[in-house]
């Protein structure tokens, strides 16, 4: 009795955090999937979530801060910027390890110019926000096809060994997301930035009048969600074993999705962390387990699409006080 | 009547008659707002019955009995239009031909409540100043609809019109009142309330501790009746600190505002020529850049809360500290026991009613996240405080509180640019420039201070007759 009355307020408490319902569906889609296969499988298949959801986590906390601007705020230039980055820093190494972290440096300068292009655009031209990001990443796409030319260039070896190795038998990747993840943690709960971002999305009006240095707090939002998109273009290139110039096409929808099955408010304002890794997971686990079922790609898409609906529906309907 | 902990409504008791029209008043969270929530049909009470002369309650029912409320907080949809707005509570108005009769409507109910305004049904509200708003949030409550208004609500109607427009308001309710209509009429003006009502009814803590009728009071015994002692009139402690703490020229605008140091200066004139656009102004041009976040040279108090002010998915502590933010901060980290400290500090200093600085912002009454606004900015370091008709729907008592607090602050060595629509707030300031048409038609110091004054440099003497 006394144990009961313990946990039960504790449990209520976490099932109205945001961030619940992905966490949930993700363990179901991992129960659902080790059903079907055997025992062995289960670390393999957690290792694969890992590594996969960490490249969706990294650009979907991208997403999930320009998103918390509020209504209009979404960045569609994320797969042009990681295919950009990726083809530019890896012909920039050659496949030589001496250029590793130049590489990267090019990778996350590359991501960081087109965040200030967005940015300006924004600003200078006053254009929305969505269709901004949309024509630049035509730009950047351009670019990626004209300094690429069809050649597939490898990754450093040292390099591919670290993006597909694991340490403790947890994958790199998903180290380095994580640590981003609680970076960005610290930057959206605890900073005076995260507060900003915060009140920029709910009425950027109120935001400036109360002195909330309101273009700044813009420009460093899609400024940073290019570089984290650059930044995964180059983690990501190097783990597929070289830049592709499809690469970054299925990171539109997830970045979003991710960012909306992690219980952020789409409306701006309201985001929370932990839901974009449990959104990454989700995205990755459902795929998997509608593979082991043998399901064709058409039905497979629709269950998916059905599943996200059902999570958000479930969400909302919670009561947000 | 409770929310959470907060006891809202306590054993209220309430009947209005045809004819009739009650004068509510109550400081900020006395719980009138509940009571007209209760009444309306949007809030059911814990405990206790309402009755219509329709059967049934709810809100369905109370608008079948012809009940119509228009809300302190402004209720119109800003990217509709005005007709579009009136279909909202309008039901009936569907089919074809629905917006010629939306336009027929509310063209005559502004036509009658509000001889020679100049909206027009087209009109997206969102364009409208804030007292045209409030001009439609009144005509829709009055206009003609498929059960035809009899009893009609109005919290707070007149805190952004000016003098003229409120005079038309008040017989137009008079008006009404005679033609069989019932009004509730929820002021802090009392002067109104005196002028319009039959019967005033006196809230405190969530009770009715005094219903007589018009007659049987005077203005005195109202406010001792709502339980703030009556401190005497200022204006003599005024004059005589003024000359020491006003320093050197601190401000300067194009429209040729000036200000010293430690100066109150009021922005006066009819509501929407131009005094809250001039604020708005001169804050966005003195607020620029990453320094001003940490040393801000001037702050701004919102008077329109939803539109400029209130964050309104965040509890009372975080709106509270939105300003002083990078100074509780280090490295860019809040520093959360000073935010804590800071947010029970000014909760004492200014009386915010709630349990714990952690909730909502929107579980406050509008007086009280009203104090929230103004703790946000007074909380600053800024030597120029912005202020844009701050007082809206702010009781009596708090009014005078907030009077005292600015007097300190400018004191201290505080300028104060003080826009409002109305002239008792103004009086309490060192200099007034009344706006007509965007520009400034007069600049008042000392005596001149007065509404007979203000009014005249408000008005153009040679106005063409209409």
């Amino acid at each position: 009795m006394a144990d009961t009355s313990v946990n039960r307020p504790s449990f209520i408490a976490l099932s109205r955090r945001p961030w619940f319902w992905a966490w949930v569906a993700s363990a179901a889609a991992y129960g659902a999937t080790l059903l079907l296969i055997d025992g062995g499988g289960g670390i393999d298949l957690i290792q694969a979530a890992l590594t996969f959801a960490a490249f969706s986590a990294i650009v979907g906390i991208g997403q999930m801060f320009v998103i918390t601007l509020g209504p209009g705020n979404v960045d569609l230039s994320i797969p042009a910027t990681m295919t950009l980055a990726a083809t530019l820093s890896l012909k920039f190494m050659g496949g030589s390890a001496g250029l590793i972290l130049p590489g990267l440096v090019v990778a996350v300068g590359v991501g960081f110019s087109a965040g200030v292009a967005n940015y300006l655009l924004i600003r200078m031209l006053r254009i929305p926000p969505i269709i901004a990001t949309l024509s630049a990443s035509f730009l950047y796409q351009s670019l990626a096809i004209w300094s690429n030319r069809g050649l597939r260039i490898k990754p450093p070896q040292a390099l591919s060994d670290f993006t597909t190795g694991t340490l403790l038998g947890v994958p790199n990747v998903a180290l380095v997301g994580l640590a981003v993840a609680l970076a960005a943690w610290v930057l959206l709960e605890r900073s005076t930035f995260g507060r900003w971002i915060s009140a920029f999305g709910q009425n950027e009006r109120a935001a400036r009048l109360s002195g909330v240095p309101v273009e700044m707090v813009r420009a460093l939002t899609f400024i940073g969600s290019a570089v984290l998109a650059g930044f995964t273009g180059y983690l990501l290139a190097s783990f597929s074993g070289g830049a592709a110039l499809n690469m970054g096409t299925e990171y539109l929808l997830i970045s979003i999705a991710v960012v909306v099955i992690g219980g952020c408010s789409i409306a701006g304002g309201y985001s929370n962390v932990p839901g974009i890794w449990g959104g990454a997971l989700f995205m990755f686990l459902i795929v998997s387990m509608l593979n082991s079922y043998g399901l064709g790609a058409g039905f497979r898409l629709m269950i998916t699409g059905a599943i996200i609906i059902g999570i958000v529906a479930a969400a909302s309907g919670r009561d947000p006080q | 009547m409770h929310f959470g902990a907060v006891r809202a409504l306590d054993g209220v008791s309430l009947t209005i008659r045809p004819g009739e029209c009650v004068g509510l008043i109550g400081h900020n969270g006395a719980g009138k707002s509940t009571a007209v929530n209760v009444i309306n049909g949007g809030l059911t009470p814990t405990a206790g019955t309402v009755t219509y002369r329709t059967t049934g309650t709810g809100a369905a029912s109370a608008r079948a009995a012809g009940i119509r409320s228009v809300f302190q907080e402004l209720s119109l949809c800003p990217n509709l239009t005005v007709e579009e707005n009136l279909r909202i509570p309008q039901r009936d108005l569907t089919g074809p031909g629905w917006r010629r009769r939306a336009r027929q409507r509310i063209a005559d109910a502004l036509d009658t409540v509000f001889p020679g305004h100049r909206l027009q049904p087209r009109m997206t509200v969102g364009d409208l100043t804030l007292a045209e708003r409030q001009m439609v949030e009144i005509a829709i409550g009055f206009a003609e609809g498929a059960v035809p208004a009899r009893l009609v609500i109005l919290d707070e109607p007149t805190s952004s019109l000016d003098a003229s427009i409120a005079r038309q308001l008040l017989d137009h309710v008079r008006d009404f009142c005679n033609r069989g209509g019932a009004v509730i009429f929820i002021s802090h003006m009392l002067g109104e309330v005196f002028d319009v009502a039959t019967r005033i009814d006196v809230m405190k803590d969530g009770r009715i501790t005094d219903s007589r009728p018009r007659n049987e009071f005077t203005q005195q015994g109202l406010i001792d009746a709502m339980g703030h002692v009556a401190t005497a009139p200022a204006e003599a402690r005024k004059e005589t600190s003024a000359a020491e703490r006003i320093g050197d020229e601190v401000l300067r605008t194009d429209e040729g505002l000036t200000a010293r140091r430690g100066e109150i200066v009021g922005l006066s004139g009819l509501a929407g020529h131009g005094q809250a656009e001039a604020l708005a102004r001169f804050f966005l041009s003195r607020s620029k850049g990453r320094r001003h976040a940490r040393h801000p040279e001037v702050v701004f108090v919102a008077g329109d809360r939803g539109r400029d002010g209130i964050m309104p998915l965040w509890s009372i502590l975080r709106n509270a500290t939105l300003t002083t933010l990078p100074a509780l901060s280090r490295r860019g980290i809040v520093d959360r026991e000073a935010e804590d400290r800071l947010g029970a500090d000014w909760k004492k200093r200014i009386g915010i009613r709630t349990d714990n600085m952690n909730n909502p912002i929107l579980s406050l009454s509008g007086g009280n996240q009203q104090k929230v606004l103004f703790a946000r900015s007074l909380a600053s370091t800024a030597p120029i405080v912005v202020m844009d008709d701050p007082m809206r729907g702010v009781d009596v008592g708090t009014k005078r509180e907030a009077y005292e607090m600015i007097r300190a602050e400018a004191a201290k060595g505080r300028t104060f640019l003080w826009y409002s629509t109305e002239t008792e707030e103004v009086c309490q300031c060192d200099r007034v420039f009344v706006f007509r048409n965007g520009r400034i038609s007069a600049e008042l110091t000392g005596d001149e201070i007065d509404e007979q004054h203000i009014l005249a440099a408000s008005f153009e003497m040679k106005e063409p007759a209409e």
